[in-house]
């Protein structure tokens, strides 16, 4: 017990440990921080494979490549994967890495239990991937896991997936209450609420609608256990139970799910759009009110994507009213962004792309959102293509695109080396280019009628799903480039300054390239 | 180290270990409860081996924690930072919680009369003739298709009236949580006093009480499941009833757990002092929400 103890004075500002362990036994929040990026990028690259299968299986009418019943696997691990294995991982990284210096703390606040958060993780997607290997195949369900297609239809597999949720819950659960702790008691005196970096903000905001909804599918994904295995009722009409419940509870924790995956992007944004227009930030106060009113907008949203499930009229007008209420706080934030560009000195380096891109193509994102909240249009929308169109340019061009900026923004300071700027602006035109080739024709197939979630479609749909495949294969590879731009970077590359960009501010900013192990023992000055 | 300084603890094992403990422990379970009714199936065991290396590993943790408080590790921030995580993790099971007792709602106010031809939403069902016979009354007495069906309502778990109160178990069961959470309270009264006699006495109760309520939620069960007819598989009700008070159960005995370990702490190691109890304090906690969680079950699930 006593060595335990007396490490903790000697170790105390060293650097890294050697080998293995020191990714294994890290308290770091820079090491976690940098395996949650790294697992992020490998889940990107793998749930991105299964869309190629699922492109290419589109690229014709007909049944090409693969059987229907691995068709509906692939798109269910497709979305699964990038939800929890992606973006959520992604963002949490992003916050390990910065907001411990943003707010110019040492650490995490439970920096043990921070660790725990992340290696949960890996062995989740280890298990819900196993599934492809078992008896009956992979969940086959779609990531929403409707019952009863996610519980009398479904295959074996489906414990195996329940019960990997539980515990990406319990990661996202702690990982969300450290990152709140962190905030809340470990800001540098001085660093007040209104004086937080906008990423900071957003991270709250977003760390506390996971503690809130986390739960919620924990339970959703439990009352389908008890269902199946159990004998239980609360999914099955013959029961007194109804399949509309699920669909309820699922949503209520999925919409604020979706705001988890866009709040930490507009924090993204907001720094990157300041930095590169060399300008203070627009409307910094009214930026967190809108956040705020997006995140408690986002719990009472949530029957908008049952339009038409038959609800009671009143129902439908007040999820229709609620739901383009959210337009308003998001008008406030690209009305906000496109004003800090305004008589900015803008340059156009790799991050300030990608965020102008994720301006323009997720409001595109949010216009195509506003169509499918009216009601009347959303039965006609409901399960198109349209639907698959509008939530992958929120999510694609939209949080993605903000992980990619947050890279390339933050990499110098991480690595110390700077990215080469060439190959950062043609992955950026090649994904652009890609993404909107394969997204924007999906727009089109909706509108015409096309179902989503089918591996073949009617004759008259074929061009654009054509068009749409050609542009997924393009942004696929280019993702590959991307992590041969970012293996290059940590390798080697132009050393960076401290302050890396000549717009950039912020305490990030103010410690050395690449970042000390330990960035601050003892509290900051703040002015 | 100066109180200046941040406090930053060494690299840990525990983190990982408990994270391949849960991955033995959902794996074990998955198979386990795949294989139900397949004799020749051992899953079962690597759900034993994922709780034993998730316990063993826990007590190593908490341990490691307590000693270097006791060393004077800790600086003020860290406690604070182990207040507001304890108060958001009790903010994360409420919203578990919320997710059973909207269920619950739901059906009782929609899913239920829908299916019995009730309302606007009804007409349909009510026109083919979907579920003929069934009606809507809360305890749902039979199901929608009248394939189960259990005994009378005066005889299922719903408020008896004034005059049988008292033979009634949940109103007995209410009397020993509410009265658990005044003896907590008086424990740790005790302690902020410096009466560790008083502490451990009212702590004792506190841990009596926590069995006794298991105990006779457990008779309550059995008398659903041998006299009433009421199991899990009773429909709407009894997956209801079940899973609320079940749940609800599950965390009545970590909390007692919890309270059991931090009388340990305090009569065998003497831990705790007058203005250093965090531990006790966060359990503590735990155990005022678990019965805030029931007087909401008594509320909604028993009586209306």
């Amino acid at each position: 017990m006593s060595a335990v103890i007396e490490n903790h004075h000697e170790d105390h500002h060293h650097g890294p440990a050697k080998g293995l362990s020191r990714w294994l036994y890290t308290t770091n929040h820079k090491d976690i921080g940098t395996l949650y990026l790294w697992f992020s990028f490998a889940m990107f690259l793998i749930g991105g494979a299964m869309a190629m299968v699922i492109r290419a299986e589109l690229f014709q009418p007909g049944m090409q490549i693969i059987e229907p019943e691995f068709y509906n696997q692939m798109i269910t691990l497709h979305g699964l994967i990038m939800i929890f294995g992606g973006v959520m991982p992604a963002f949490v990284g992003l916050a390990n890495w910065l907001v411990p210096m943003m707010i110019g703390a040492p650490d995490m606040a439970l920096p043990r239990m921070n660790n725990l958060s992340f290696w949960i993780l890996p062995f989740a997607f280890f298990i819900l991937l196993s599934s492809l290997f078992m008896e009956g195949g992979a969940p086959n369900f779609g990531w929403t896991f409707y019952a009863p297609l996610s519980t009398t239809y479904a295959p074996p597999s489906v414990t195996f997936f329940i019960f990997s949720v539980h515990i990406m819950g319990a990661s996202s659960i702690m990982g969300a209450i450290n990152i709140v702790v962190t905030i809340m008691n470990m800001r540098a005196p001085g660093v007040g609420l209104m004086k937080m970096p906008l990423f900071v903000w957003s991270w709250l905001i977003t760390a506390y609608l996971l503690i809130a909804v986390m739960p919620v599918l924990a339970g959703a994904v439990t009352m389908m256990l008890m269902d199946i295995h159990f004998g239980t009722s609360f999914f099955n009409a013959a029961g007194g139970g109804d399949p509309v419940l699920f669909q309820h509870i699922f949503w209520f924790f999925g919409h604020p799910e979706v705001y988890i995956m866009i709040l930490p992007a507009f924090g993204i944004v907001s720094h990157i759009i300041e930095t590169f227009s060399r300008k203070q930030l627009f409307g910094y106060a009214s930026m967190v009110w809108a956040m705020l009113s997006i995140a408690i907008l986002s719990f009472v949203v949530w029957a908008h994507h049952m339009f038409t499930v038959g609800l009671p009229l009143a129902a439908e007008l007040f999820f229709m009213w609620a739901t383009m209420l959210i337009a308003v706080p998001t008008g406030v934030k690209v009305f906000n962004w496109i004003a800090t560009m305004f008589r900015g000195s803008i340059t156009f380096e790799t991050p300030m792309l990608f965020a102008i891109a994720f301006v323009v193509l997720f409001t595109m994102g949010g216009f195509s959102g506003l169509m499918l909240a009216i009601t009347p249009a959303d039965f006609q929308y409901h399960d198109t293509y349209f639907v698959v169109a509008h939530f992958h340019y929120v999510l694609v061009p939209g949080a993605i695109f903000s992980i990619m900026a947050a890279v390339y923004y933050w990499i110098p300071k991480w690595t110390g080396n700077m990215y080469d700027e060439r190959l950062g602006k043609l992955h950026f035109w090649l994904s652009f280019i890609g993404v909107n080739v394969t997204f924007f024709p999906q727009h089109f197939i909706g509108l015409a009628g096309m179902p989503r979630r089918v591996p073949d479609y009617a004759l008259q749909f074929a061009d654009w799903n054509m068009v749409s495949s050609v542009g997924a294969f393009l942004f696929g590879l280019s993702q590959v480039f991307f992590l041969f731009i970012v293996i290059k970077t940590v390798m080697g590359g132009k050393k960076a300054t401290d302050q890396v960009w000549e717009g950039a501010r912020g305490l990030e900013w103010t410690v050395a390239s690449p970042a000390p192990y330990h960035t601050f023992t003892t509290p900051p000055k703040i002015d | 180290m100066s109180t200046q300084n941040y406090y930053v603890p060494d690299q840990s094992r525990f983190p990982i270990f408990i994270a391949f403990s849960l991955f033995l422990l959902v794996m074990g379970a998955s198979s386990t409860i795949n294989n139900l009714g397949n004799a020749e199936s051992n899953s079962v065991y690597i759900l034993y081996i994922g709780f034993a290396c998730l316990f063993t590993t826990l007590f190593f943790w908490f341990r490691q924690v307590i000693q270097e408080h006791i060393a004077g590790l800790d600086s003020n921030q860290l406690k604070t930072s182990y207040v507001y995580g304890m108060a958001w993790f009790i903010f994360s099971e409420v919203m578990f919680f919320a997710a059973f007792f909207g269920a619950l709602f739901y059906v009782r106010t929609f899913a239920v009369p829908w299916l019995a031809g009730e309302g606007e939403k009804g007409v349909g069902v009510a026109a083919i003739e979907l579920w003929k016979g069934f009606e809507s009354t809360w305890p749902v007495i039979s199901t929608p298709d009248q394939g189960v069906s259990y005994e009378l309502a005066d005889k299922s778990m719903a408020w008896p009236g004034w005059g049988h109160a008292l033979e009634w178990l949940p109103m007995w069961n209410t009397i020993v949580l509410l009265s658990s959470s005044v003896t907590v309270h008086f424990a740790h009264l005790g302690l902020k006093n410096g009466n560790k006699k008083q502490f451990n006495l009212f702590l004792g109760i506190t841990v009596s009480l926590a069995l006794i309520f298991v105990g006779l939620q457990a008779a309550e069960y059995y008398e659903a499941y041998a006299h009433y007819g009421l199991t899990l598989n009773s429909g709407i009700y009894g997956s209801t009833f079940f899973m609320l008070t079940g749940f609800h159960g599950f965390h009545v005995m970590m909390g007692g757990i919890m309270l059991a370990i931090m009388l340990a702490r305090s009569v065998f190691a003497g831990h705790f002092e007058v203005h250093d109890h965090f531990g006790f304090e966060a359990a503590s906690w735990y155990w005022h929400f678990v019965d805030v969680v029931w007087v909401m079950l008594f509320l909604f699930v028993y009586i209306l």
